[in-house]
This record gives structure tokens, sequence and C-alpha cells, in this order.
């Protein structure tokens, strides 16, 4: 080969680069190694994290525990999925441009908007996307109002990229567990909630929207793509941009990503929704085919006038999602969250008859609900996760006013038999912590 | 032999649905019922007949239907994928298997960090083994991506200008840019200036120096170019960039030329983003996911996103204890959610431990020798002719060639070109990109393919011009044999239609 280019090393092909600026010796890193011991490497690690197979998980706090089918596995670890670029050819791309087409639809039925892109990276992400177009649709205003039970991780991420626009992140603060929207001025771009919130409390998305508009700013909505299933359809409440994380939706943990966010917007947004959207068309012949539309709003054409700089997005995880809704169907993820509700209902009930667990709000909820300790919460969550259930969130860490307040998650992976195990353990960890904090008091 | 008729293959999952029909089987409710209106009010509640219009089919037909839309896929674990810039290189199985592992794949993001270790530990050692690469010191994993990585990057460089008390307004992008650095800079909230590129196809140093005020913030540059070319002045580039106090970002869309043979760090980079997705083998998925993470200089470190994953030595000989910063007052604040794309680290880490320094340096050896190589056989075969090399130096992992004599000659244009191949079982370079090479076609053959492979594409180019200069209308028909012809673009975006109808 080196004669066929006709050089005699392969140095040589390096010679553009300054020699004083290759290395002379080899990089500082651990020598390779065979499949096998790479392998048991990477297990070994593996066993040191405590997976929600190893213990009874409560958590959520924006992602969830859910059964994974195993169909997902069998469809998107085939090569034609998993090996792709973006579908730039589309005359051999339309499996993957028609199943974003697809998972388009779906996305547009839960949130009940006209308008779906093929995914954005993730949840917080999609939330200060949504801030980026409501600028973009809004020019010269100044500020996003965002609830307080706004995913904390979606008001930081807002906030880093509004800090480069010049615009300002207010919070809303709460009462009683629901969004309480101050006075709204014409220098709102956009009023940010999340249904339900971080809270697990069903907000008034009607009413928020009407707020919004009324001060000619548009509303957001990070939803829960799962418990839209029975929930008014943000669209139908006069959201202009539903997003969110799809995590819940046939996506595992993986300790936080990847995973995929939704974009869903109105009509009179389409122009500006960032990524890629795939559209039906058709071939010379008059066959009906998909391809990425509407690229004029791209990077790639647009550059500096795209309407983001979104390139590679999370196109295998939002198959995974639409294949997890198709295996759901229509009547099934109505029937799975009604699940949850129940189950969600049960444990609240058992959780707030313990002495000492109060809740923190009592609104509606679907599959999780907060409650405030009358013990310090890492104590009782560290006594609960000693006995192979990890109780839920600690909400002090991100809402000092919540000092001990734990945020609960129930799954459909949760049965009666894990709430059951999780009241009694709590009711003990509690009561326990809180002879402690007595004994101490007294012995001082 | 085919069983399905034609139409069929092309029904959407919903026109298959027939009602009744389900694969979910709900667990049984296991607590007492509650009246739902008594849970969730009937105002806040979606009617029954406004339910969401999912599909009703069984586990069978689902099956079989992903199955027929992936046989209508063309993917790299089938063909040759010379798409530029995109390096689509192998993806080794392995990394599906030890990602999928309970330990990584079912590990919830906010699980306690001394439940964590293995996780933490992972994402420690390769923020390391990256710092390693780049030659700088510090790591973020947390970008979803490559564009986000480069949002961070610019957002870095806003919080230390700002440190200093300073306030820029413009970054310098090279006319060569990939289109996610002018698009990145806008969405930053900085005005982009492009720098043009000289008869070589290096950054234009005149209109570089011209261009580098004090109004500059930075200067993204991808090395190797988007022409596959190394800026041999990059050490002159770096220094007027510094001079006026800007900083200087790499794009990391490249790396995969330079891995072990030289570091963006010792070049004078600031800030350097990785796509793990291209040069560290996250499989693309038809369009992510990726991971962007970004390495920095120390004058940067302070600003980088929260949480930072730190190793606490506790001395005493005691294990040390990997750990979530968010005690980072500077810091530009979170780009995303909890600590990144986590199963694309198990992945590139995977990669870096089976390689080691040695092996990465192959990559990049056999990825620029690959280049050439194919670069040589066109031309020994006569088809730079048709299709000249944009600029006529030893190239780097890539090359661009011109179809401009070709659609002058040949009557077939670029975009003909590529969709001959498609015919042909290999997927095209990427077309019309970088944009000041008029016609372009941009290869990058990656270091995974044999010399075979090589040699195969070289004919079929030869095959491609030798048919269109008996007829070109083959061409311009082009493609034949794919599920779909040509597509009608101008009508989808005229008439955009996203989703399916009722």
């Amino acid at each position: 080969m080196l004669r066929e280019i006709g050089v005699e090393s392969i140095e040589e092909l390096f010679a553009d680069i300054p020699a004083h600026l290759r290395l002379a010796g080899p990089l500082e890193l651990d020598p390779g190694q065979s499949e096998l011991e790479v392998f048991q490497e990477l297990r070994a690690l593996a066993v040191r994290n405590t997976s929600t197979e190893d213990e009874v998980c409560f958590l959520g706090a924006g992602m969830y525990d859910h059964y994974v089918p195993a169909l997902i596995d069998s469809i998107t670890s085939r090569s034609e999925f998993l090996t792709p670029y973006t579908p730039y050819q589309p005359e051999v791309s339309q499996g993957g441009l028609q199943a974003m087409f697809e998972y388009q639809t779906a996305i547009c039925e839960l949130t009940g908007l006209p308008v779906s892109n093929a995914s954005v990276y993730e949840g917080p992400s999609a939330v200060a996307a949504a801030g980026y177009v409501a600028k973009l649709a809004n020019p010269g205003r100044s500020r996003f109002i965002v609830s307080r039970a706004l995913h904390p991780h979606s008001r930081e991420a807002l906030a880093t990229l509004a800090h480069g626009w010049g615009m300002e992140v207010v919070d809303a603060p709460l009462c009683d567990g629901l969004t309480d929207l101050p006075a709204l001025d014409e220098q709102v771009s956009a009023v940010i909630v999340q249904q339900p919130n971080f809270l697990g409390a069903v907000e008034d998305l009607e009413a928020l929207a009407g707020a919004a508009h009324a001060a000619g700013a548009l509303c957001v909505a990070a939803c829960d793509p799962l418990p839209l299933s029975v929930l008014r359809a943000p669209g139908e409440c006069g959201v202009d941009l539903a997003v969110g994380e799809g995590q819940t939706l046939g996506n595992r943990l993986d300790f936080g990503g990847p995973s995929f966010g939704f974009f869903a917007a109105t009509e009179a947004l389409l122009r500006r929704v960032p990524g890629r959207i795939a559209g039906e068309t058709v071939d010379v012949e008059g066959k009906r085919g998909y391809v990425l539309t509407l690229q004029t709003r791209e990077q790639h054409i647009r550059r500096e006038k795209a309407t983001s700089n979104i390139c590679t997005a999370q196109a295998l995880n939002a198959l995974a999602g639409v294949i997890y809704l198709s295996w759901l169907g229509r009547h099934g993820i109505v029937e799975l969250t009604e699940l949850m509700l129940q189950r969600t209902a049960y444990a609240r009930e058992r959780l707030a008859a313990i002495d000492g667990v109060a809740l923190l709000h009592d609104q509606p909820v679907v599959r999780e609900f907060a409650v405030a300790l009358d013990a310090p919460v890492q104590a009782v969550i560290d006594r609960c996760v000693a006995q192979g259930v990890n109780p839920g969130y600690a909400l002090g860490r991100d809402y000092p006013e919540y000092e001990n307040g734990l945020l609960v998650a129930i799954t459909e992976r949760r049965s009666r038999a894990d709430i059951d195990r999780l009241a009694d353990l709590l009711d003990g960890a509690v009561a326990a912590e809180r002879s402690r904090n007595t004994h101490h008091v007294g012995a001082r | 032999m085919a069983f399905t008729a034609a139409a069929d293959d092309q029904l959407t999952i919903y026109e298959r649905s027939k009602p009744g029909r389900r694969a979910f089987v709900a667990p049984a409710l296991d607590v007492p019922e509650h009246p739902l209106d008594d849970l969730i009010p009937a105002r806040l509640r979606r009617a029954e007949g406004e339910r969401a219009r999912l599909p009703e089919v069984s586990e069978p037909e689902i099956v079989r239907h992903y199955n027929r839309l992936s046989k209508r896929n063309f993917d790299l674990d089938t063909g040759f994928y010379p798409l530029g810039s995109c390096t689509m290189k192998h993806n080794p199985k392995l990394h599906e298997r030890v990602a999928a592992l309970d330990g990584h794949a079912r590990l919830h993001p906010f699980q306690d960090p001394r439940h964590a270790q293995g996780a933490l530990e992972l994402m420690w050692r390769l923020q390391d083994s990256l710092a390693v690469i780049a030659g700088l010191p510090h790591v973020s994993l947390q970008p979803s991506a490559g564009s986000h990585g480069e949002l961070a990057g610019v957002l870095l460089t806003r919080a230390f200008h700002e440190d200093r008390g300073e306030t820029r307004t413009q970054v310098l992008t090279p006319d060569t840019a990939h289109g996610t650095n002018p698009a990145t800079v806008t969405m930053a909230g900085y005005e982009v200036v492009k720098v043009g590129t000289d008869a070589q196809g290096n950054v234009d140093l005149d209109d570089l120096r011209a261009k580098a005020t004090p109004d500059v913030a930075c200067l993204m540059l991808t090395n190797p170019s988007t022409l596959g070319l190394f800026e041999h002045g990059i050490e002159e580039i770096a220094r007027i960039v510094h001079d006026v106090g800007a900083t200087l970002y790499y794009d990391g869309a490249n790396l995969n030329a330079i891995m072990g043979i030289c570091r963006p760090g010792d070049m004078g980079f600031d800030i350097v983003h990785f796509n793990l997705h291209k040069s560290f083998t996250q499989p693309h998925g038809g369009g992510g996911p990726g991971a962007g993470p970004i390495a920095v200089a120390d004058r940067i470190e302070p600003f980088l996103p929260r949480p930072q994953v730190v190793r606490r030595d506790n001395g005493n000989g005691a294990q040390p204890f990997f750990d979530l910063d968010y005690d980072r007052p500077r810091s530009i604040g979170r780009l995303r959610g909890f600590q990144g794309n986590y199963g694309v680290f198990v992945r590139s880490y995977a990669y870096i431990r089976s390689l080691g320094a040695a092996g990465l340096r192959d990559v990049s050896e056999v990825a620029v020798l690959n280049a050439n190589y194919l670069l040589a056989r066109l031309r020994a075969e006569g088809v730079l002719e048709h299709l000249p090399v944009a600029y006529d130096r030893i190239c780097m992992h890539e090359f661009v060639l011109s179809g401009a004599p070709m659609k002058h000659d040949l009557k077939i244009r670029t975009l003909d070109l590529a969709k001959r191949l498609l015919d042909h079982g290999v997927h095209p370079p990427t077309v019309y990109f970088p944009l000041l090479v008029d016609e372009a076609l941009l290869i990058e053959p990656t270091e995974t393919e044999t010399k075979e492979t090589l040699d195969g594409f070289a004919q079929i180019l030869v095959e491609i011009l030798r048919e269109a200069a008996d007829d070109p209308e083959i061409a311009r028909t082009a493609p034949h044999t794919t599920p779909v012809r040509r597509l009608d673009e101008a009508a989808a975006a005229r008439r955009p239609v996203v989703r399916q109808r009722f």
C-alpha cells in the first residue's frame, strides 16, 4: 500500500504535522487487552454498582425503573438500526425514516400537538431547546418564568444557555405543590412548567397556558409521556411546546443516558423546531417514501441562521420509544398508567399513615408523590437501603424548603408487596431516627 | 422471492392496526381500586374518546413490521460506508454486551455515589484517558454529542472572559467548518465571522490576522480540517488567537487521524470536544445516540459543567472514593440532566481498554494509510481526471474530490454519482461538503476497511464513470435497485406531512 502511495513509511504520511508536535513515545495509557480481559474488567466495574435488579428501587425524579419488553432489544440490536448514520441518503434509509415518522405520530398523539421532531438529546436539554425556540419566536423579551416544580436539572440547563442569550430565568413559587404564577408582563418570553411536576402533582395546564398567552408569552410544558395517556393532552390545553424525557418509553436507565428527548410543537412553530424531522413524500415512480424534511432549519444547510446546532440526536432511543408505544398499544398504555395510579394511591396512603411521615401536598398524582419526614431524610434512606429498599429521592439537595422531603416513584415493577415492605421499613427507620434524636437531645 | 405485495411492505404500524389486537398484558391489580374520579378529577383527564391513537397490533406483527423496515436500511455491518467526517468504523460487538450488564444498564442516575462506585470509577478513568489523548488535563463527560460539546466550549469561553471582566462579541470559524460550528456560535449568543482558506487548503493566515481583534472570543477549528488536511501553521494560528486573548477550540470530528500521533493540547488548543460516536465506536444508531465530552486547559477548568466526577483519596491506604462534585461555584452550570450518556461511556471505555496506547496509534496510522492508499488507487485508475482532488497533498484520514470536471465532461453531477453508488451496494461519501469545493465528495474510508474493499470501491467508481461516458442517463436516474427511487424532497418541504393522518 505504501508503494502504491509512493512513500517509504507511514511516518511520511504525517509529514504535515510539525516534527516537534509529533509524540516521541506512546500515550500514557495502559496496554491493550484481549476481548475476554476487557469483558472481565467491565463486569467487575458493573458489579460494584447497585442496580435496580439488586434492590427494590423507589427512585424516580426524572428517570424511572420501568420494565423494558424483550422485543425492544431484539429489534434495536439489529445492525440495520444500530449501525447506520443519520439518513442522509433516503433511498437506502427508508426503514429508519419511516420509524421516525411513526415515532413523530405517536408523540403528536400523546401531546395533542400537530408537529414532533425525530428526537433531541434528553429531557432537560429539550427544555433548554424549547427556551431557544421561544427566544426566536418572541424576540425582544428578556425573561423566562419557570415553575419551581420544573425538574431542577431542566431549570439549570435552561439557565446555562439563557445566560448566553442575555436572558433571565425567574422561578415561579409553589403553593400546595402546584405552580403559582406571578403577574406576567410583556418581558416574559415563555412560561415553563412540568406535567406532572417534579413533586408528582398534576398541574392545571389550561390555566397556566391561558395566563402565559394573556401576557403574549409561549407556554412550554415538560411532560412525562406515560401519564399523558390519562391526562388531558398539553396541546388541547393550549401548550405551545410539549417536550420531555423519553427514557420511560422503552429505554433503560443507563445511569442517566443515553435516552431521548421529545419535542412537539404547534403548527405555528413548525419552522422553528430544532433537529431532524421525517416527512412523507413520493419517489419518481409515485411510490410513498420518507425524507428528512424542512432541512433549511438545520445547521448543515442554514449554518449560523439555523434554529439549533443539533446534529446527532437519539434516533435509536426514539426507535425504542415507538416500539414500546406500539407494544403497549392504544389501550395498554392507559391500563399501565392506571395500574401505576392505583398503586401510587395505595403507597401514598400507606406512607401517610406512618407516624412521622406527612404528605408534602395532597394534589392528584400519577406515579410519584412527595412526603415530608419528621427525621433526617438521609439517615432514613440509609437505614432502608441497608435492608435492600431504596425509598426514593431526597428533595433537600434541590429544595432547602423541603429539607427532609422524600420523592417516591411507583412504576409497574413495584408490587403491593414491595410497597408494604417500603412502608414497614420507613416506619421503622423514621421511628429509630426520631428516638435517636430524642435520645441525643435528652443526653445534652 | 417476495411473499408480500409491495404495497403491504409499505404500510405504517398505524395502518396495520386492528381494533382489539394487542401485545401488552398489564400486571394484575394487587391493591384496592379507587374510582378514577377520586384520584384525578375528570377536568384534568383525557376523555375516553380522546385517547392517543397508538396502534393496536400483536407482538408478531410488531416484530415483523420493524424487521421489514430494517431491511430498507443500508448499514455499516453490511457494507462500505465512506461517509466523510462521520468516521463510520466498525463497532465492536463486545461493547453492546458490556453496556447491557445490569450493573451498567439498570443503574439509576440518582443512585447514591456510595453504591455507584463502579460507574463513577469508569467515568473517572475515561476522563483520564481522554485527557491523555487530548493533551489537556481536565475533562467533562457531560455533553450529549459533538454539537453539544461545541456549545459547552463556547459557553466556557464566555465564562472565562466574563471572569476577567471582558466582553467579546465574535467567534471566528473557517469557511470549511462543519455547519454545527456557526450554528453553535449563534446559539451561544455570539456573531459568526468567517475566515478564508488559502490556495493550499490551510486557514488563510492573513485573513485570520485581519479578523483577530480584541472583539474575538474564540476560533473554532477542525484539525485535520474538513478537507482532510493538517493545518501545518497550527502553532502560528494559536499564537494569533492567543495574542488577542481569545480561546482556540478544537472540533474533534477528525480526531481519528491523530490519536497517539499528536495532541490538540500541544498544538495550543484550549478546549477540545470528542465525538465518542466517531473515533470511539459508539454505534451511530441511525442518528444517535452519541456523546461529546470536552477536555480543557487549566485556565478553563473552573468553569466546567456541574457535576464533575472526582476521585477523593482518603490517604492511610484506604480505597479512593469516586464522587460527583457539585460544589463548583464558577461553573457554567448543567447542559443536560444527570451525568451524561453513560451507556456510551461504557462502550468507549471498553474500546480504549481494548486498544491501549499502541492500538490507538495504529488506528490513526491505518486510517491515514487507507485514505492515502484509496486516493492513490483512484489516481492510478484515472478517476481523478474526472474527479480531481481538491487540494493535492498527502491527506490525513479523509480527502475531498471535486465533481466539477465530471459534471462538465460526463454530464453527471456528484449527486448522480452518489445515487449510482447505491446501486453498487456502497454508501456514498459525504456530498456537497465542504462548501468551498464545487460538487464536493468527502471520502473517509476509516481504518477498519481492508485493502480489498478499497480496491473494490475504486473499481466501482471506474465503472460508474465509464458507464456515464456511454450513457449518463443511467446515473442521472439512479438509484435503480433500492427500495424506493429518488424522492421528491422539494414537495416534502413545500407541504410538510410529518405525521400519520387518521
